[in-house]
């Protein structure tokens, strides 16, 4: 039945000769792509797919071939193996002015030479397009990223947000089947980040776009993707959506590099129905929901995120405090952080460990912050654990 | 307030030196060769009538003025032989410049696009002709081009010739030696500006769909054309006044400016008319170095 709706993104596809996937197969299929620069291996057998109209992150420290990746996939660095497939068609050897794919540069990469107007033309102008059609097309991306009055303007007569805009037109206006950014905000200040992540997603979702992102910032991933893959040492550790990646870590390294996380390794002591009893260093003996996979080794790694804990003064309180089996440690306050939003407490468990929560400030008077030496509470339920493999 | 009061006279100072050193080398000299060039020739030492005597008063400078001729200019635009060694100077240095550009800009762009430690390498390599003497690298050529010489030699090992060629005393010798010799002034200019222009944006342009051709013809050299300007400046100026490179290589037949102003200053001992052509020579060099100053100033605009 589908078939009878309009469905104005595959057919313009078509009618400009684009490769485009058939039906449930991926735009982009990344198999077994590796790259090696002398002696080190900055990609590493990467599998991947993306669906058309994703808005992707490729999340990682810096070094872990994120770039790299993104590089190949614009086509200025040609794999050693694996194949790159766009719409079912190889591109891997391509070359990059053969590819229905553009780029947004780090630094925007602005033509110094040409004015605002010419730098987004330049594209068009390639692709043998009409007079009168660059003309409107220019009119529309500039419309787009709000840039009118500019057109005339050369790129060193622009503030940091207008060049970064010109960028994001200039890649727009081919109307690439895949639009990558290399750390497209690096750039520009926290604020006007942030202001400029929601235009982003806006623009991706309206234009039905698929967008790949590679960024070192974690908050950023999180906000704007609807999926992350995290890299290490050239290999992708985790495809999953912000969520997931967050509250389901697959290892004690994504645990730690996406968000703030208390970790205490320990031995398994026993199952008790779909629970686990830890024996932790630090912590002392914590009850934790079994993970859906199944881990093998005794010794193992429990995770918990500093909001997941509750402080009090006496012990768990509330509908959820009485009614789940409840991980209850004491301690006293040893630090306090205060962030606005919420406050950050660091708790010397009376077990030994360090225990890290993070308080919503709810209410605007300090009568139930804690004071540093204070003794608390700390506590959180079994499903607020993660178990990973140490 | 004190900072700028420690810091202004150095500063001015340092402000002046450029003109004082323009004044003191070039306007002075300039003014000498003027003067000259407005006078007419004498037998005496020096070879022409002293203009004006300031210690003569005030009446005597107003006779010289009006005794001031521009008959040494008049001469120079009724004689064939001056407009004809113009114009080859002109033609020669127009000609050779076009052709370092040609040959210069491939080397530049390969230097700048080696890896960083060979590019001070190549820069070595570049620079250290000029640890030999000119003359004798001028020598060396007529050594290499005379009729036994090593290119003829190489040139019949190979079969490409079956007779030894007359390269000495030609054009094709000349154009050779100035290439040879100018090839640096070309290529250092040309490799600073494409080695600070960032390669990501030759990227750019290829991720938008240019294939390298276009990516060099849209991106590449119009941001290498402060380059360009300062290298084709560099050459075509002192082409266009060059006498030893001629001299030596080229034949007798024709002569540049260069050797025109030797014979009349050295051999028919013509100061006043050797000052007028080397004045007009001036101006004619000025037309080029004004249009440079105007695109570069155009240049600092946009760089706002």
């Amino acid at each position: 039945m589908t078939d009878k709706l309009p469905r104005t993104n595959a057919t313009a596809k078509a009618a400009r000769g684009d490769a485009h996937p058939a039906a449930g197969e991926p735009l982009l299929r990344i198999e077994g792509v590796a790259k090696t620069f002398g002696t080190f291996r900055a990609v590493d057998g990467v599998s991947l797919d993306i669906k058309a109209g994703e808005f992707f992150a490729l999340l990682g420290p810096s070094g872990c071939g994120k770039t790299t990746l993104l590089r190949m996939l614009a086509g200025f660095e040609a794999p050693d193996e694996g194949r790159i497939l766009l719409g079912g068609k190889d591109i891997a050897q391509a070359l990059p002015h053969e590819r229905p794919i553009n780029m947004m540069f780090q630094n925007y990469a602005l033509f110094p030479h040409l004015a605002v107007r010419d730098n987004i033309a330049f594209g068009l102008k390639r692709a043998g397009m009409a007079r009168g059609e660059i003309a409107t097309r220019v009119a529309e991306m500039v419309a787009l990223v709000k840039l009118e009055g500019l057109e005339k303007r050369k790129p060193d007569q622009l503030s940091g947000g207008q060049r970064q805009r010109v960028a994001l037109a200039r890649a727009l206006a081919r109307r690439p089947q895949l639009l990558l950014l290399d750390e497209p905000l690096a750039a520009l200040d926290k604020k006007l980040r942030e202001n400029t992540q929601g235009e982003l997603m806006e623009l991706q979702r309206r234009l039905g776009m698929t967008f790949i992102i590679v960024t070192h910032d974690q908050e950023e991933a999180m906000t704007m993707a609807s999926r992350i893959g995290v890299m290490r040492d050239g290999k992708l550790a985790q495809v999953a959506s912000p969520r997931e990646l967050y509250e389901a870590p697959h290892s004690r390294w994504i645990a730690e590099f996406v968000g703030d996380v208390n970790l205490f390794d320990g031995e398994f002591k026993l199952r008790d129905g779909h629970q686990l009893v830890i024996a932790t260093q630090g912590a002392g003996t914590l009850v934790v929901a079994e993970p859906r996979e199944r881990v093998g080794e005794s010794h193992l790694s429990v995770a918990i995120r500093p909001e997941k804990v509750k402080l009090s003064r006496r012990g768990p309180v509330g509908e959820i405090g009485h009614a789940v089996a409840i991980n209850s440690l004491d301690g006293v306050i040893a630090d306090i952080c205060y962030l606005g939003g919420t406050t950050t407490y660091k708790v010397k468990l009376d077990a030994g460990g360090m225990m890290q929560a993070a308080v919503a400030n709810s209410a605007r008077l300090d009568i139930d912050a804690y004071s540093l030496n204070q003794h608390v509470v700390a506590w959180f339920t079994p499903d607020d654990c993660v178990v990973l493999p140490s | 307030m004190s900072a700028r009061r420690i810091f202004a006279r150095p500063a001015r100072l340092a402000a002046i030196m450029p003109y004082v050193w323009m004044v003191l080398f070039f306007l002075v000299p300039f003014g000498f060769v003027l003067k000259i060039s407005l006078s007419q020739t004498a037998i005496a030492q020096p070879p022409y009538e002293p203009v004006f005597d300031l210690t003569q008063g005030w009446e005597a400078l107003k006779a010289a003025f009006a005794a001031l001729s521009v008959d040494n200019f008049r001469l120079l635009a009724s004689d064939d032989i001056y407009m004809f060694a113009y114009v080859r100077s002109l033609t020669v240095a127009v000609t050779a410049t076009a052709l370092l550009l040609l040959i210069g800009y491939p080397i530049a762009y390969g230097m700048a696009r080696l890896p960083t430690r060979w590019q001070a390498v190549a820069m070595v390599l570049v620079i250290v002709p000029f640890w030999t003497s000119f003359l004798i690298r001028i020598y060396a050529w007529i050594n290499i081009l005379q009729h036994d010489g090593l290119l003829n030699q190489i040139l019949l090992a190979l079969h490409l010739v079956s007779q030894p060629v007359v390269w000495l005393s030609t054009d094709s010798a000349m154009y050779i030696g100035i290439v040879y010799s100018y090839l640096p002034f070309m290529i250092l200019p040309l490799y600073a500006t494409l080695a600070k222009m960032e390669p990501v944006l030759e990227e750019a342009a290829s991720d938008l769909g240019a294939p390298p051709w276009q990516v060099f013809w849209l991106v590449t050299f119009p941001l290498s054309l402060p380059g360009v300007g300062a290298g084709v400046l560099l050459c075509f100026i002192p082409i266009v006044g060059e006498f030893v490179i001629p001299d030596l290589l080229a034949g007798s037949n024709s002569l540049m400016i260069g050797q025109t102003l030797w014979l009349e200053f050295f051999t028919n001992k013509d100061w006043p008319v050797a000052s007028a052509a080397a004045i007009v020579l001036l101006v004619v060099l000025l037309a080029p170095l004004l249009l440079y100053e105007r695109l570069q100033k155009r240049q600092l605009e946009q760089g706002r």
